[in-house]
């Protein structure tokens, strides 16, 4: 039993309901944003360390033993991913002060803000199938509604679409689960796994396997993107960052835990099928990234070029590739943030996202020019950046496999060509944004945009640690790629009380 | 032409006490038999709605001067605070625990902290219902003006 487990939601929640009871009190909702983000973090460090030299920490809520309470379970996995999301929801919370506008602050934008967090925490946290389906929902019901807040006419059109396909995929995650409850009837995911492993994972449990993948895939943009771009560049910049950064990682959270603890039987089904998913995303990813000439679109192609690179880590499935997406999923969850805040910053100071109409940025924004400049590197995958090891990693390790299934060189080849796209699409950004004559503004007065540019600054120092720390980070990297590819350890910590 | 609608609202006065009384009542029976606070609140939302039918807004507002939000919010909050009261005697989160008591009148009465949870989830489910049917009244009587 250890109720720091269970903090990372309580917190937020709290505090989001508090804010909720004060909503014309402005400044006492940042006030207390800060501190819960600030706590969580804190809590999240505290969990690092305890997962770190005593292992795996369980609560049983309520005092339930395991597969019949709701387990909450913090491996080093889930841990580093709260932190990590801790540490960009401060960044866009401090974005969002000077950005949101009084009319979204008064209508419970801080509010939503927390309880998204209370979803995506939970969703980390929980050690049970139907509670991780509750925390999507908690977190997309604050999506929801912090995409349609303000109510512009863009916003409902993208609010429509994308409400409409959550839903769909949302029903078939609870058909999946009753599925599942029908065969093995539970529902905790370390006991799930034992007993799928008991009675081996046939042809039905294996078609389950396929409907978790295509939820997962609709949430988490892995091939069926379609609904992402539009539905990422509705909202302001602030809520596209946080989604950007937070949603999507939470759907590969999902595959990632299923499919390396309860559905790991029949790899040559289920992983053959991911890496076939993953490089087509790749693809598809990088053409729409290199097609377009908006920057708001460039900026959501490039998310799903991400997912495609982190789940190409889960296909090819030995501990240093889940190592590699794992570090790759960190430096993407904080840079992604970071690119949809500068590409906003962009379009602010443009006053539009077509690229034709800017230039010459540079000189009337230099700071802003080379943190763009920084975080392209980054996430092109230069060495010094965050974006380098993972990708190192994944790389090595299919082209290790590539030898046994040649399929593996192509999903390689796809991702070192994705990398060169993404380099491409977002060196574009900067070279018509940035040189060249001043087409914005001419004659205009400056747009002040310092306050904006700190969080921004804040996370690519966090992405720059990220890469420079790689070393001192590895050894908890190892730890959760150990787990994953181990999954009697989580079995085991979950259920030792039991067995 | 005016409506007349006494019959209506003479039945809505008798029919809101006998709905509200079924809501508590399906509110309490929830530890032992079927009801809770998810339909206990549901039931108590549709005795007000009826009260919103025959009534205008403003009136059923004056004599029943609640925050519907606010009421949701407390409700949650109530439910959150039952949850980490369990953090006070160091037992793992949403713990509960029950007892017997002596009260004057109902004598020997099994009291649970469950209840406290019910209570939230109840003020919850009302709180959010009412603001729901409110809101939409509400925006409806704008369009007309």
């Amino acid at each position: 039993m250890n109720n720091v487990v269970v903090l990372p939601l309580v917190i937020p929640m709290l505090a989001g309901l508090l804010m909720a009871m004060m909503r014309r009190n402005i400044g006492v909702q940042r006030v207390l944003s800060v501190i819960s983000i600030a706590l969580v973090f804190g809590v999240a460090l505290k969990l690092v360390q305890q997962v770190r030299y005593e292992g795996i920490q369980t609560l049983a809520v309520g005092g339930w033993q395991a597969p019949y309470g709701i387990v909450l379970v913090a491996d080093m996995f889930s841990v580093l991913l709260v932190l990590t999301a801790s540490l960009v929801a401060m960044a866009c919370i401090l974005f969002a002060f000077q950005s949101i506008g009084k009319e979204r602050e008064q209508y419970y934008f801080y509010s939503l803000f927390q309880f998204l967090l209370v979803g995506v925490n939970g969703s980390f946290l929980t050690g049970d199938l139907f509670n991780l389906f509750v925390f999507f929902e908690v977190m997309l019901f604050s999506s929801y509604v912090l995409l349609s807040l303000g109510g512009t006419k863009r916003q409902l059109k993208g609010t429509i679409k994308y409400v409409v396909i959550n839903s769909l995929s949302s029903t078939i995650f609870l058909l999946g689960i009753a599925y599942l409850y029908a065969v093995v009837g539970t529902l905790n995911m370390a006991h799930l796994s034992v007993r799928i492993a008991e009675i081996g994972q046939g042809g039905y449990l294996t078609a389950v396997a396929l409907v978790f993948m295509v939820v997962f895939s609709l949430k988490a943009a892995l091939f069926l993107f379609f609904w992402l771009p539009e539905a990422y560049s509705a909202p302001p910049t602030v809520v596209g960052a946080v989604f950007a950064a937070l949603l999507t990682k939470v759907g590969i959270y999902a595959l990632f835990r299923m499919f390396t603890l309860v559905f790991y039987h029949q790899p040559e089904v289920t992983h053959t099928l991911l890496a076939i998913m993953a490089g087509l995303t790749l693809l598809l990813g990088s053409l729409g990234a290199v097609a377009y000439r908006d920057i708001h679109r460039i900026l959501g192609y490039n998310v799903i070029i991400g997912v495609g690179f982190i789940v190409a880590g889960l296909a090819i499935f030995t501990q240093e590739a889940l190592m590699g997406a794992l570090y790759y999923l960190l430096h993407d969850i904080v840079t992604k943030a970071l690119l949809f805040l500068l590409g906003g910053i962009i379009i602010l100071v443009a006053g539009s996202d077509q690229l034709k109409k800017m230039g010459g940025m540079i000189r009337g924004y230099p700071f802003l020019g080379w943190l763009f400049l920084l975080t392209t590197l980054a996430l092109g995958g230069i060495p010094p950046l965050s974006g380098f090891l993972g990708k190192v990693l994944i790389v090595q390790e299919g082209l290790a496999r590539g030898v046994g299934e040649m399929g593996f060189y192509g999903l390689t080849a796809l991702a070192l060509l994705s990398s060169l796209l993404v380099l491409f699409s977002l060196i574009k950004i900067f070279i018509l944004t940035f040189w060249g004559e001043a087409r914005v503004n001419r004659g205009g007065e400056k747009k002040e945009i310092r306050g904006l540019l700190i969080p921004c600054a804040g996370l690519l120092v966090v992405s720059i640690g990220l890469g420079v720390g790689a070393e001192m980070l590895y050894p908890y990297i190892e730890q959760a790629g150990y787990g994953l590819m181990n999954p009697e350890v989580y079995i085991k910590a979950v259920l030792s009380e039991v067995i | 032409m005016r409506n007349n609608d006494v019959i209506l609202q003479t039945v809505t006065r008798v029919m809101t006490f006998i709905i509200l009384t079924f809501a508590v009542f399906l509110f309490m029976a929830g530890h032992h038999n079927p009801g809770g606070g998810f339909i206990g609140g549901l039931v108590f939302a549709a005795g007000i709605s009826l009260l919103f039918i025959a009534f205008d807004l403003k009136t059923v507002r004056a004599g029943f001067p609640l925050d519907f939000q606010m009421l949701a919010f407390s409700g949650v909050l109530i439910a959150l605070l039952t949850a980490m009261g369990s953090f006070l005697f160091d037992q793992p989160f949403l713990s509960h625990t029950f007892g017997y008591f002596v009260l004057p009148i109902f004598g020997k009465t099994e009291l649970a902290t469950a209840v406290l949870f019910d209570v939230g989830v109840g003020m919850a489910v009302l709180g959010t219902a009412l603001t729901i049917i409110y809101d939409i009244r509400e925006d409806i009587s704008i369009w007309k003006h």
